[in-house]
């Protein structure tokens, strides 16, 4: 009787107490976070005000776009970006691909190395690479060299943690087997592991590509090649018709790199 | 017999081997043609050396500036992500082929494309034109960058639900909007945190950069003390940077975890 009546009293919820105060803390916590921000931030009331003006007056000064402008200014920035996003791309795979063995824990099975690895990784990952652009801007001057490196650069930490983690994924038959015929370090790698990871490989370094092109086209902002410099140019000089021009052909590059790399992906992987 | 001596256990892949010529005559034309000679990187490396050399030790003694600039960052990360996400609420439900008619998903698939095509850093020169110097261009930057993302992952989500819980909900005579919160938002919650945890994320990296071009944050600070050759105060801004950037990956994977489970949390 009792029993019953204490089951009765009992009602269902879906989470435990700790997890509701924790849920609670959470949303809290976005609130005082936009409401300390929005009242932080320093907005200047005039600014705003003529934001509308301002915006219909930039876009009469972008218009008409100065597609006249595109043989002469644009189309050699246009090829040297693609060139910085490709080679950038190539380097920091050839860079990458000692580290991301290195930090995978089937293949290196030493905890310092395989931490010394990580951390190489994350520290390209964690600087964007327009800083990147700006330290290599410093050491090697401007032009396409530094955009070049700072794009292979912040890619390293992307493909060498992806390319480690599918080393570690990769199943161990084919490689007891190689290792019980007598194959030798090196064709481990090449006939055990890489066609293992090739789809997944190849998946990265597309997506990588795809992602440098877009980050590329802003690397001359600050001095490192390619059609930022162009975008830089005509906008210190005022010409908003010209930035127009450049802004097209970004977004035209843009979309084709990504229709391109859906293709390849439909077609090989 | 003879077959068998014939047959070579891993026979060469010529195709693949022209593909790897190929690409190294890529590599050595693409490099003669952006100009990249042994000699300049050897003087590169030289000015690497005197470079790193006046990073260290990192001058933290102009803090005030520093402290500014990273709570401006935080303030547009927050106030871009909440922004984008409201907006990009209803945008990537529009997006969504299953629920809507192709009239409604066309724009708002374009508008999402528009708003991806574009670095933030890109939107941001466009806002600072139109808006002026401050931070106020850096959260509409962000926030254009975080409508199309959030968007399209929002609206991929919704596209893979399974309709038999929108059926259900519509069986009883809910009205649509019921249906939205009833039918699908509960399908979509789990990976909806993911994407904002990360767009969080990605706005803070962002927030520190957007500066360059005078929208607000660090950036400008940092760009400012590259140009007066300030290296040793660049060291201390980037250390600063790296540790919030950390500090940011923390507590995204922590609200993650709050709101999916174990599993749910390494495979997002």
């Amino acid at each position: 009787m009792t029993a019953s009546a204490t089951l009765d009293a009992r009602t269902w919820r879906r989470f435990t107490p700790a997890q509701r105060i924790a849920r609670f803390a959470v949303y809290l916590g976005i609130v005082v976070a936009i409401v300390v921000s929005f009242r932080a931030v320093e907005v200047i009331p005039e600014f705003l005000l003529d934001a509308p003006e301002q915006m219909a007056d930039l876009f009469k000064r972008m218009w008409p776009v100065a597609f006249g402008y595109y043989p002469a200014g644009v189309h050699d920035a246009l090829v040297e970006t693609l060139h910085i996003a490709t080679l950038g791309t190539i380097f920091a795979v050839i860079m990458a691909f000692p580290i991301g063995i290195m930090a995978a824990r089937n293949i290196t099975p030493s905890r310092p190395l395989n931490f010394v690895a990580r951390l190489l990784l994350v520290s390209s990952r964690s600087v964007n690479s327009l800083v990147w652009a700006l330290l290599f801007v410093a050491v090697f001057g401007p032009g396409a060299l530094a955009g070049t490196l700072a794009i292979a650069f912040r890619s390293i930490g992307f493909i060498g943690k992806l390319v480690g983690e599918a080393i570690e994924e990769a199943h161990p038959g084919t490689l007891e087997a190689l290792e019980a015929a007598g194959a030798p370090w090196f064709s481990l790698l090449t006939i055990g592991y890489w066609p293992q990871i090739q789809p997944a490989f190849w998946s990265v370094v597309l997506f990588r590509w795809d992602i440098n092109v877009r980050e590329s086209a802003v690397l001359g902002l600050v001095g490192a090649g390619g059609i930022g410099m162009a975008l830089d140019t005509a906008m210190n000089l005022f010409q908003w018709d010209r930035v127009a021009m450049v802004l097209v052909a970004i977004f035209a590059v843009v979309i084709v790199a990504e229709i391109v790399v859906t293709q390849i992906r439909k077609r090989i992987l | 017999m003879n077959a068998a001596a014939a047959r070579i256990a891993f026979p060469p892949n010529w195709w693949a081997r022209a593909g790897w010529l190929l690409l190294a005559a890529y590599i050595v034309y693409a490099c003669s043609l952006l100009d990249f000679t042994w000699a300049r990187f050897m003087v590169g490396l030289d000015n690497g050396a005197r470079f790193i050399a006046r990073m260290f030790p990192p001058n933290f003694s102009r803090w005030e500036i520093l402290v500014k600039g990273l709570t401006e960052s935080i303030e547009i990360a927050v106030l871009a992500s909440a922004l984008g996400i409201l907006i990009s609420l209803p945008i990537g439900l529009f997006a969504a082929r299953n629920l809507m008619p192709v009239w409604v998903t066309w724009p708002a698939r374009m508008l999402i494309a528009l708003c991806r095509s574009f670095h933030p850093v890109i939107v941001a020169i466009v806002f600072v034109k139109a808006i002026g110097f401050g931070a106020l261009s850096g959260i509409a930057a962000l926030t254009v960058a975080s409508i199309g993302f959030i968007g399209k992952l929002f609206a991929e989500a919704i596209e893979e639900i399974s309709l038999k819980q929108v059926e259900a909900v519509r069986a009883t005579g809910a009205p649509f909007m019921n249906v939205i919160t009833y039918g699908v938002l509960p399908q979509v919650f789990g990976r909806f945190i993911g994407f904002a945890t990360y767009q969080l994320d990605s706005n803070l990296r962002n927030s520190t950069m957007v500066g360059i071009v005078g929208a607000g944050g660090i950036g400008g600070a940092l760009f400012a003390a590259f140009q007066r050759f300030d290296y040793d105060f660049v060291c201390a801004m980037l250390l600063s940077i790296i540790i919030l950037i950390f500090a940011g990956e923390l507590l995204a994977t922590r609200v993650r975890a709050v709101f999916l489970e174990r599993s749910r949390v390494n495979e997002e």
